[in-house]
């Protein structure tokens, strides 16, 4: 089942969840407005000084970027437990691990790609140096697909649960703590002018464990909800 | 062709069911009748290897059953409890992600598939729109994509009124005749001649 | 061997063969640990920078340790209980979480304490005390999942995956830190881990370890005792039980 079938029901899959997401419009921007007004709170609530916006813009947007996605994780599996397409694809020939990661990928398309998209802006109103923008950027964009990873295994152990959403951040925010901790530091390190290619390429290990090992412990985990 | 030896399960503290064995051939049909509560769904979701039981196997073709078995699972064509149907999509694009999931590629199953089942002018409206019984058409359609020789059906009449009733037994019909088995949970009879079926009762 | 194990793998068998090993374990855990507390507290002379404060470390060192080991211990546990379906297991990791975390929380506490002699202050963000906390927020997880999942069996299928990706994460999470930790503030001053601790201190240091293991044991068996009473009270041996009593 590893030729063309696997492949074809992976490409299937994501297409239906974008198609999902594009007639749920109304969603669509939820997690973006969320990342945005969150971190247009911090000026108002700690000081709207560029210099002390500057040095804690970086952790902001980062952690404003971790709660939007963990805002946005209950969707991942929820309709689809509830209608029973879960047991659809848990029935399929078709390695579950696959299409895991293909529905954590159009969750990642759909969440994390706009957040890339309003980081620059809110580089400017955050008043993150101009050398350090690019890397906040770059460090997103390595980091949000693993949050939307590991996230996809704290919504796959809660989705049975009616009332999983507290316990879901419980789970899953502990596991953000090094992509939190090199994210937001490769930022403050550029701005001082130091060499962040250290900590680049620790997201990039992030990344590709959490793509490897990540649907697996998802497609374990729904295995056991949906029992 | 499928066989279950010794099955227990329980749920919480209740035991549903032990010791429970039962074989079905080929073209035949196993209807699983019971009161509510007595354990059908759940013995469904065994075979289908969704929930574990407490105990017992089963054998597909004289194997022992792992979770998530390809051989098995390309088999296997099951309509749960649930339809397993997105409502904003419309019954062709409902058909055709289960097709792929299932691998079967020909697009011109799919429109056959919704016809057979009364479907045809609603190919292209969202599911949101449908009746319940004709949500549970769309289901039952992803029966007969590419060839399943086994069954599974939890309460395939409910909702379905009599000429989609008779579609559906005919479709079953047809399946076991092509050799295929069926075992499906149903309150009422299933009016499947005796022949080709036999049935066991759960007590709760 | 094999058939032993076995046997001790059955639930019935656990309970009798842990019965009996239970008051053995909690006396020499108690000796032990009486030992290693007088030791540690009276024998051992007071340090020449740190004083008398020091001496946490006879509880705080021990405590961190047990914290990263009760969880490895949970989750092999429940992977053993994942894959091989062992109810022992199960009980096993379900027990280990509560215990792990109140090591954990043992050992912040023990670590805050220490840090007012130390460093003036209740509370920094050294890079051993970041990652207990984390830790503790990991059994949290664990015991959470645990708590919020009705059906036994299934709780802990879930909380075994849960503690398997904690694993996994531990030494990264832990390393992440340290590497944070170090560039916010400098080395830090923890250093227990010296090379030249003296024999008379590490003896008692290492007899509570040692205690604090055989306590966890000791615990664990109780815990798991109780625990598989409740699971299995439905079944013909422990209804015997209770008749018996």
């Amino acid at each position: 089942m590893n030729g063309p079938g696997a492949g074809y029901a992976f490409v299937r899959l994501l297409e239906r969840d974008l198609v999902l997401a594009v007639r749920n419009r109304g969603e669509l921007a939820n997690p973006l407005l969320f990342y945005v007004i969150v971190a247009t709170l911090f000026p108002l609530g700690v000081t709207s000084d560029p210099k002390t916006l500057a040095t804690m813009a970086a952790g902001v947007l980062w952690i404003a970027a971790l709660l939007a996605t963990l805002l946005s994780l209950d969707n991942l599996f929820r309709s689809d437990f509830d209608d029973g397409t879960l047991e659809l694809m848990m029935l399929s020939p078709c390695p579950t691990t696959l299409l895991v990661l293909a529905k954590v990928l159009a969750h990642w398309l759909v969440t994390g790609l706009p957040l890339l998209v309003a980081t620059p802006l809110l580089a400017v109103l955050m008043a993150v140096p101009e050398a350090a923008r690019w890397t906040l950027w770059l460090t997103l964009l390595l980091g949000t697909p693993v949050l939307s990873l590991v996230g996809g295994i704290g919504v796959a152990l809660t989705v049975g649960l009616r009332r999983g959403g507290a316990l879901l951040s419980l789970l899953v925010l502990p596991l953000y703590v090094p992509v939190l901790i090199f994210g937001a530091n490769a930022v403050g390190a550029t701005a001082a002018g130091l060499p962040v290619t250290g900590q680049l390429l620790m997201l990039c290990a992030f990344l590709v464990l959490a793509l490897s090992l990540a649907p697996v412990a998802t497609a374990a985990a729904l295995r056991i909800s949906i029992d | 062709m499928l066989s279950a030896a010794e099955l227990a399960c329980f749920r919480g503290d209740r035991l549903l069911f032990q010791a429970l064995s039962f074989a079905v051939n080929a073209g035949q049909a196993l209807q699983i009748r019971g009161p509510n509560g007595c354990g059908k769904t759940t013995l469904l979701r065994i075979l289908c290897g969704l929930t574990l039981p407490e105990s017992g196997e089963i054998r597909w073709c004289g194997r022992a059953l792992r979770a998530g078995d390809p051989d098995f699972l390309r088999e296997l064509r099951y309509v749960g409890h649930s339809d397993g149907v997105k409502l904003v999509l419309t019954p062709r694009e409902n058909l055709r992600i289960a097709m792929a999931l299932h691998s079967v590629v020909e697009e011109a199953q799919l429109e056959s598939a919704l016809e057979r089942l009364g479907l045809g002018q609603f190919m292209d409206v969202p599911c949101r729109t449908l009746s319940a019984g004709q949500r549970r058409r769309v289901a039952l359609a992803r029966l007969t994509l590419g060839s399943g020789r086994l069954w599974l059906l939890d309460e395939p009449f409910t909702a379905l009124d009599r000429d989609a009733s008779d579609t559906v037994r005919a479709l079953i019909e047809t399946h076991l005749a092509a050799g295929g088995c069926a075992v499906l949970t149903s309150h009422q009879p299933i009016g499947i001649d005796a022949g080709r079926s036999a049935s066991i009762e759960l007590t709760s | 061997m094999w058939t032993f194990l076995h046997k001790l793998g059955s639930p019935r068998h656990f309970y009798r063969i842990s019965g009996g090993m239970l008051p053995w374990l909690a006396w020499t855990t108690a000796l032990l640990m009486a030992a290693g507390l007088y030791g540690g507290l009276v024998l051992a002379p007071p340090d020449y920078q740190q004083g008398e404060s020091y001496r946490i470390i006879f509880i705080h060192v021990p405590s961190a340790w047990m914290s990263l080991f009760v969880y490895v211990i949970m989750a092999a546990a429940g992977a053993v209980g994942l894959v091989w379906r062992i109810k022992l297991a199960d009980v096993m990791a379900a027990a280990s979480a509560p215990l792990g975390a109140s090591f954990t929380f043992l050992a912040l506490v023990t670590g805050s304490l220490w840090g007012k002699p130390m460093w003036g202050t209740y509370w920094v963000w050294d890079a051993r005390l970041t990652s207990e906390l984390v830790l503790l927020f990991l059994y949290f997880g664990v015991m959470g999942l645990h708590a919020a999942i009705e059906d036994k069996r299934t709780a802990s299928r879930a909380a075994a995956v849960l503690a398997l990706v904690g694993v996994v994460n531990i030494p990264i999470i832990h390393y992440s830190v340290e590497w944070w930790s170090t560039l916010h503030q400098g080395p830090t001053v923890t250093k227990f881990d010296a090379p030249s601790i003296h024999l008379s201190m590490l003896v008692p240091l290492l007899l509570m370890a040692l205690a604090f293991k055989l306590y966890y044991v000791t615990v664990l068996l109780m815990r798991a005792r109780s625990e598989v009473l409740e699971r299995e009270r439905s079944s013909a041996w422990v209804r015997e039980l209770a008749r018996g009593t």
